[in-house]
Parts: C-alpha cells; sequence; structure tokens
C-alpha cells in the first residue's frame, strides 16, 4: 500500500499499555495529548510517514504528463489531481507532526533513504494511458486499503483518511474515465491501453505488501488498530472489483492463471514476483534513484526560499516588537 | 472587426495558455509544500481562462475550430501571446516576479474589459477578474518576502526583475489590432493603464528593496505574433504532442 512493509514495534506490557489496548480494543480514539506506548508512536510516524511521502513523490510520475496533457479539459484534470495528492501529503504531514516529529524532519528522512515511499511510483509512465492506468489502478488499490483506514485507532489519521479518500474515488473514476477513452479509442490508443495495463497490473498488486505469511509485524499494527485487513485480503478484494473493469474496458489482464474460482467465490490469480518487489524496496526500481533525485532537487533548490520567508517573517516581528 | 477580434482574443487565450503551462512546470517541484498547491492552483485558473478565450475566439473565428484545435493544431507563429509569458520558468524568483509583473497588468486589463461592449467578452472578464485580483495578491506578497528576505533572496529577485523588465512595455503597446477595438468600446486602451501599472509596481518594489531598472527598453513581437522567442517552440512540442502524434484521435 502506500505504507508498505513498516515495521511495528512490540507492544506495551506495562499496565498502561493494557490500559491503552483496552481503549483500543474498546474502539475509542487515541488523540495527540493522550497517553501512548512509544511502540505505537513509532510505527505510526513510519506508517503516516511513509504514507505523505508516497503522496508527495507519487505526484511525480503523473506530473510527468500534465505538460503533454492532450486536451485543456485533461490538462486540467490531471494537474487538479496531483494537486490533491500534494494536498493528501500536506493533511498527512500534519497528522504525523502531531506525534512530535516535523515536515521537515520527515523530508529529510525521505531523501536520506531513511524513510520509504511505496514501491508503486518508483514505476514510469510512458504513455498517456498510464494516466489512466495508474488513477484506475493506483488509486483504486489506495482506496481498498485507506477506506478502511478512516477507521483507525489515532485520531488525526483517521480524520486525515475520511478527507483523503472523498478525493481518491473522483481520481479512480477519471483513470477509469481515460482508460474508456482509450480502449475505445483508435488502434493505436487500444495498443496503449492494454500495454499500460500489462505494465501496472503487477506493481499494483504489489501495492498490497507481501503475503500474509510474510508479513511480520501485521499482527501487532493490526492489534493496534493501525492496520486493519491483511495484505492478501485487500488485494483479493482488489482483484475481485477489478476483473469485471478490464473485461468492460475489452482489455487483458496479463495473468494466464486468473480465473473465477466458483468454490472460493473469489478470483485466483498470479502472484506478482517478489523479488522485483524487495528489489524496488531496496531502491531499485525503474525510477527509483529518478524520483529521489527529483525529490532532492527540488528541496535544495527552494532552500533560498524557504530561508528568504523565515528571515522576512523574522524581520516583521522584529519591526513589529519595535514599534 | 471580426479579423480584429480575433486576433486579440488569440492574444487573451495564449497568454493564459502559455502561462498556465508555463506554471504547471512546477508541478511536484515547488520549494514548499504550500507553494506548489498554491501554483497549480494559479495554472488551472488559467487553463479555465484558456477556455473561455480561446473558446469565444472560435466562436468569432467560425470556422469550426474548437479551443482545443486552436491550443493544440497551431504553430508558432499563429501564437499571439505576450513575449514574457513564455519566458522560461528560471528559478522560482524568476518564476514569481514574470508573474508579478503579468498580474500587475492583467488585473487592470480585465478590470478595463468588464466594462467592454461586448456581451460575452464583458461577462468572461467579470468572472475571470475575481481569480486575477488574487492572483496579484498571491505574487506581489510573494515578491516582497522574497526581495526582502536574505541577501541571496534579494540578489536573484533583483536579478529577476532585470531580466524580465525589458517584457514589460509589450503590454502596454497599441497596435492597429488594439486601436480598432478601442475605437469600437470592445477592449480599453492599455496605454492609459500604464500609470496605474507604474504606481502598483513601484510601491511594491520599493516595499521589497528592490531596484526597477532604469530602461524602458521593450521588446516586441510576441502578441503581434511577428516574432517569438526561442521559447516558445520548445514549449509547443511538449505541450501539442499528442495531438500531432496521433492526429484525429479523441481522448
Ligand atoms: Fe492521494
Ligand atoms: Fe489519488
Amino acid at each position: 500500500m502506500y505504507a508498505q512493509m513498516v515495521t511495528s514495534d512490540p507492544r506495551d506490557e506495562t499496565v498502561e499499555g493494557q490500559a491503552f489496548q483496552a481503549r483500543i480494543d474498546a474502539g475509542e480514539k487515541i488523540e495527540p495529548r493522550d497517553w501512548m506506548p512509544e511502540g505505537y508512536r513509532k510505527t505510526l510516524i513510519r506508517q503516516i510517514g511513509q504514507h505523505a511521502h508516497s503522496e508527495i513523490v507519487g505526484q511525480l510520475p503523473e506530473g510527468n504528463w500534465i505538460t503533454r496533457a492532450p486536451t485543456l479539459e485533461r490538462k486540467a484534470i490531471l494537474l487538479a489531481k496531483v494537486q490533491d495528492e500534494a494536498g493528501h501529503g500536506l493533511y498527512l504531514y500534519c497528522a504525523a507532526e502531531t506525534l512530535g516529529v516535523s515536515r521537515d524532519e520527515m523530508t529529510e528522512m525521505l531523501l536520506d533513504g531513511r524513510m520509504k515511499y511505496s514501491s508503486i511510483f518508483s514505476y514510469p509512465t510512458l504513455t498517456w494511458a498510464d494516466m489512466g492506468a495508474v488513477g484506475w489502478l493506483v488509486d483504486g488499490a489506495a482506496i481498498m486499503n485507506q477506506v478502511p483506514l478512516q477507521r483507525t485507532s489515532y485520531g488525526p489519521y483517521a480524520r486525515a483518511m475520511i478527507r483523503v479518500c472523498k478525493e481518491e474515488s473522483f481520481h479512480q473514476r477519471q483513470g477509469f474515465d481515460i482508460m474508456m477513452k482509450m480502449a475505445k479509442g483508435t488502434p493505436a490508443q487500444k495498443k496503449m491501453a492494454q500495454d499500460a495495463l500489462n505494465r501496472f497490473w503487477y506493481p499494483s498488486l504489489m501495492m498490497f505488501g507481501p503475503s500474509d505469511k510474510d508479513s511480520v509485524h501485521s499482527a501487532q499494527s493490526m492489534a493496534w488498530k493501525i492496520k486493519m485487513n491483511t495484505n492478501d485480503e485487500l488485494r483479493q478484494k482488489f482483484v475481485d472489483l477489478t476483473v469485471p473493469q478490464a473485461e468492460y474496458l475489452g482489455l487483458t489482464i496479463p495473468d494466464p492463471d486468473l480465473k473465477w474460482n466458483e468454490e472460493r467465490g473469489h478470483y485466483d490469480y498470479s502472484e506478482p514476483d517478489w523479488s522485483e518487489f524487495y528489489d524496488v524496496l531496496k531502491g531499485n526500481g525503474p525510477c527509483s534513484v529518478d524520483r529521489i533525485e527529483t525529490r532532492k532537487k527540488a528541496w535544495d533548490d527552494g532552500a533560498w526560499v524557504r530561508e528568504a520567508l523565515m528571515a522576512h517573517s523574522e524581520k516583521q516581528k522584529t519591526k513589529v516588537a519595535a514599534e | 472587426m471580426t479579423t480584429e477580434l480575433f486576433e486579440y482574443l488569440l492574444r487573451l487565450g495564449d497568454n493564459s495558455l502559455v502561462l498556465g503551462h508555463r506554471l504547471s512546470e512546477w508541478c511536484g517541484k515547488s520549494p514548499i509544500l504550500e507553494e506548489d498547491i498554491a501554483i497549480s492552483n494559479t495554472a488551472l485558473d488559467f487553463i479555465g481562462q484558456t477556455q473561455l478565450w480561446l473558446g469565444l475566439a472560435a466562436t468569432v473565428e467560425g470556422q469550426g475550430r474548437s479551443a482545443d484545435d486552436l491550443a493544440m493544431l497551431r504553430d508558432v507563429w499563429d501564437f499571439r501571446n505576450l513575449l514574457l509569458v513564455e519566458q522560461p520558468n528560471g528559478n522560482f524568483g524568476e518564476t514569481i516576479m514574470r508573474q508579478y509583473l503579468f498580474d500587475a497588468w492583467h488585473v487592470l486589463l480585465l478590470d478595463g474589459l468588464t466594462r467592454s461592449h461586448h456581451q460575452e467578452i464583458s461577462a468572461i472578464a467579470q468572472k475571470v477578474v475575481k481569480e486575477v485580483r488574487y492572483h496579484i495578491e498571491r505574487s506581489r506578497d510573494l515578491v516582497i518576502r522574497l526581495g526582502d528576505g536574505t541577501p541571496v533572496s534579494h540578489e536573484k529577485m533583483q536579478i529577476a526583475l532585470d531580466r524580465l523588465w525589458p517584457y514589460v512595455g509589450e503590454m502596454f503597446d497599441v497596435d492597429p489590432v488594439e486601436h480598432t477595438l478601442i475605437e469600437q468600446g470592445l477592449i480599453p486602451d492599455t496605454s492609459t493603464l500604464r500609470a496605474a501599472f507604474d504606481a502598483e509596481v513601484l510601491k511594491t518594489f520599493a516595499t521589497a528593496t528592490l531596484t526597477l531598472p532604469s530602461s524602458n527598453f521593450a521588446h516586441l513581437g510576441g502578441k503581434s505574433g511577428k516574432r517569438h522567442s526561442e521559447h516558445l517552440g520548445h514549449l509547443l512540442t511538449q505541450m501539442q504532442w499528442l495531438q500531432r502524434a496521433y492526429p484525429g484521435a479523441t481522448w
């Protein structure tokens, strides 16, 4: 997901820790001023931080096509969408800041590799159809995970998710609309649409993280209600929802073993290549280096602006004080 | 009248189109997240304005072209935007300075256009001027804060002002196309707006501790289409590429 393989700290077995767990079990929301185990706080910082970074780095693959959007309307829709993602980043950084870490610190951690972003954004966007595929599949997969997170135990995170989810479903529909135009368009457009699906299908499945049996930190995060479903549950739900949509588009999901399993009431599907996933997480995705370079350049090039704005506001304060 | 009107509407539309495109190049790369969102917002306003002005241009032309056709299928010599807006983004300070100089003129122009005898022009201007009043508030504020920030930011903003000032004159240059429309009460005479523009920028630059360049030399040739800069062609190769590579497709 946008937060994948988040390392979870062990549970707190003290009296306070048990009382805390009881509050969560009772469905109470934890607020910034409440006592919380250090492990809960640290795990949440990692998770929300990674989620925020994903929104920000996630601007880049779609930003890649803003200047080449085919019509004025498409350009406006795409720009508004990428701007929404920046807004999501902002809500999430604010939520993480309530846990005692600043946005600048988190940014530094992203840029020097101490914090991660979702594997999906290390893949390139090569044709206009990718704008459709990203909205349809990537935002679609994000929704699977974010809708349940609206009920997560940490109040600021849950509230950020509520705002985010409203916009994500809009993104997903817009992406599907682009795919539809392409899939029903000229032969070249249709080819682009199929190619986009071929390239984004498995990376989208990887978004949910490794299989439950390999997901070591899930149990504690689920007890804390900062993870609401297992990776495999969400992945299955995504596949079940997406297959009929692909059929509707007349596109073929690049998985020869994909088929409806009457007994399970679900589609059977092939696992993505998990070694590729681990490579991407290690920074060996096709665009991993480019993405961080771009963010780092933006951050470094903007340093003088941030310093100037701070210096100006200091000057204003001194002026006001002198008056 | 129709020829001049069409030309003039292209000027309005192309300014928005090209400047909106330039601003959209910042998406995901701004110095601060809040600025990234704000710059995209401004770009979105300009794309919307482009649809309105080029849409009206297409109607006035009456050749069955759409706003998208005008945006995506004309070559450099048919573009009628100011040289100022096609200048590259440069650093963040240059982008903000370009924006401020444009906004300071744009808001006066649109205010004049709200009183146009042409009903659609007046209606569009009334809608757009509200956005533009907000644009200038933002760009003015940033020019002041960056001009009067650190020594480094001050120097960058002064360089930006010196670099862009020669493109200011074109905004106030009244040519035969505009003369015709002024006489018909369709557009304001921009030469009469210069004093208000000067007052606006002088005040801002004084607060920003920036020095107004002494020369009022003006590059011309953008809005007449006579001689654009080399930059516009590169912008069009990106913006128009899909429409050119796959003609006739719907997106
Ligand atoms: Fe998002
Ligand atoms: Fe989204």
